[in-house]
């Protein structure tokens, strides 16, 4: 009962289009402000005032760019996922359009984790490829993402669109976690996670802060980048009602 | 409630089995595939023997994609798909009897064949043994998580190559699954591993899968 009365009120004050396009409206630049600040501690710090890796030289800068982009890669699809089911169950409007732009960002942070993962593979294991668990499950993720692209640019009805699409990202997030342990049982060589919530990090603190900093920059980016789409979109869907017509008079 | 599943069941396999060609179709087109790998790399025996679990996997996964397609698309095309949209009976399990019988006429044939062609891809006993009790349990998950897409794409008129693209990414662990148990009989270690995440992998399609594809079959046939 007074779940479904916050629901509403949540409905009416914060998720209908029109209350969300005028609320992130301030958000933005700080999300883009963030963004930037973050960046640039992360990147100068990261590539020039980082030690040295005492294996890899300074070729384990590209880290700062790896790492974050992969973390992203995936953070993005767990949203994606909480997304569908909000729209399955709730039938927000919002979340469906939050979950459609949020696909082709994704794909590209994951794509981006994969050439930068490839071009250090390169430098330091001496191949572009290797059939490993991570960079296959990885490989796999992006397999993910651009069939839900796939699936959303076929289908025309909006409703139908955004429901199937909303399926198959579930069942994705359901899926995820056996690929990704049967793709490590199979086969594996990527070194393993540097940074993990329940043990101390193996990585110094000088190394580790500019990529804390850039994981955030990340996200922040995503962040302003899905509100932007996600604005655009609205604007677009509502394209006849009273509001929107009173922005651009 | 069961006797009426039972005549659905009977009544969609003797369907498909009097269009000789929709059962045909993938068994054929399973033998052609295969035969077509020592074709292309050469009879070179241990390497056939090598490459063998990975081209009767793969070959499967194919020849299962290429039918699945067509699960509900003739119940969507002569309106029996909204008979049962509407009809007093669960229709997770009317899925269920559909996704069976699709099983039985079309990959059953599949796993009967898949010895011969082991034998031409030079698989020892001990791993013909293996390759049909694997795609005994394998072949029934590629159904399972085809029949969500399907359901999917019900609606859609010209999906082309959608389905095998949005299908695929799913087969990976039991494609991987049924490749390795293959390669561990050659190398003589236990496989009851392999048997136990496979058939684990089966239940949890089993339980989630008509759930899912009755759900995708009320999304699909509203557009």
């Amino acid at each position: 009962m007074f779940f479904k009365l916050g629901l509403d009120w949540l409905g009416k004050n914060f998720l209908s289009p029109k209350m969300f396009y005028a609320n992130t409206t301030k958000l933005l630049p700080w999300l883009a402000i963030l963004f930037m600040s973050f960046f640039c501690y992360g990147l100068i710090d990261g590539l020039f005032y980082a030690p040295a890796d005492y294996q890899q030289g300074d070729g384990f800068r590209i880290i700062y760019v790896h790492v974050p982009s992969a973390f992203t890669g995936m953070a993005i699809y767990a949203v994606m996922a909480v997304c569908a089911v909000i729209t399955l169950v709730w039938r927000i409007k919002i979340a469906a359009i939050c979950m459609s732009c949020s696909a082709s960002i994704g794909a590209w942070f994951t794509f981006l984790a994969l050439v930068t993962g490839s071009i250090w593979g390169k430098s330091m294991w001496g191949t572009w490829w290797i059939w490993d668990a991570r960079l296959t499950s990885v490989l796999i993720l992006l397999f993910l993402y651009l069939g839900f692209i796939a699936l959303q640019s076929v289908i025309d009805n909006q409703q139908t669109k955004e429901r199937a699409s909303a399926l198959i990202a579930m069942v994705g997030v359901i899926n995820l976690p056996i690929i990704h342990y049967s793709v490590i049982w199979w086969n594996t060589l990527h070194q393993g996670p540097t940074i993990s919530q329940f043990a101390a990090p193996s990585i110094a603190p000088t190394m580790l802060y500019p990529l804390l900093a850039m994981i955030a920059a990340f996200l922040f980016f995503y962040g302003w980048m899905v509100l932007t789409r996600m604005r655009s979109q609205i604007l677009l869907r509502e394209m006849k009602t009273e509001w929107v017509k009173k922005i651009y008079e | 409630m069961f006797k009426s599943l039972l005549i659905i069941l009977h009544y969609e396999i003797l369907t498909t089995l009097r269009q000789a060609y929709s059962w045909l179709t993938p068994v054929l087109f399973f033998i052609i595939v295969v035969c077509l790998f020592p074709l292309a790399i050469g009879p070179d025996s241990t390497l056939l023997n090598k490459m063998a679990p990975g081209i009767i996997w793969v070959a499967a996964l194919l020849a299962v994609l290429i039918s699945i397609g067509n699960l509900f698309k003739q119940d969507a095309h002569d309106g029996s798909l909204d008979s049962m949209l509407l009809s007093q009976h669960s229709l997770t399990l009317l899925v269920f009897c559909k996704i069976l019988s699709h099983w039985i006429t079309h990959c059953l044939p599949l796993i009967l064949i898949s010895p011969i062609l082991g034998i031409l891809l030079q698989l020892n006993n001990q791993q013909e043994l293996t390759l049909i009790i694997t795609l005994f349990l394998g072949t029934p998950v590629f159904i399972l998580l085809g029949a969500i897409g399907s359901g999917l794409i019900v609606g859609i008129r010209a999906h082309g190559l959608l389905l095998p693209i949005l299908i695929m990414p799913f087969y990976i662990p039991v494609l991987i699954f049924g490749t390795s148990s293959l390669i561990a009989v050659a190398q003589n270690q236990p496989l009851s591993a392999y048997y136990a995440i496979m058939g684990a992998l089966l239940l949890l399609s089993l339980a989630f899968a008509p759930l899912f594809t009755a759900f995708a079959l009320k999304i699909g046939v509203d557009q």
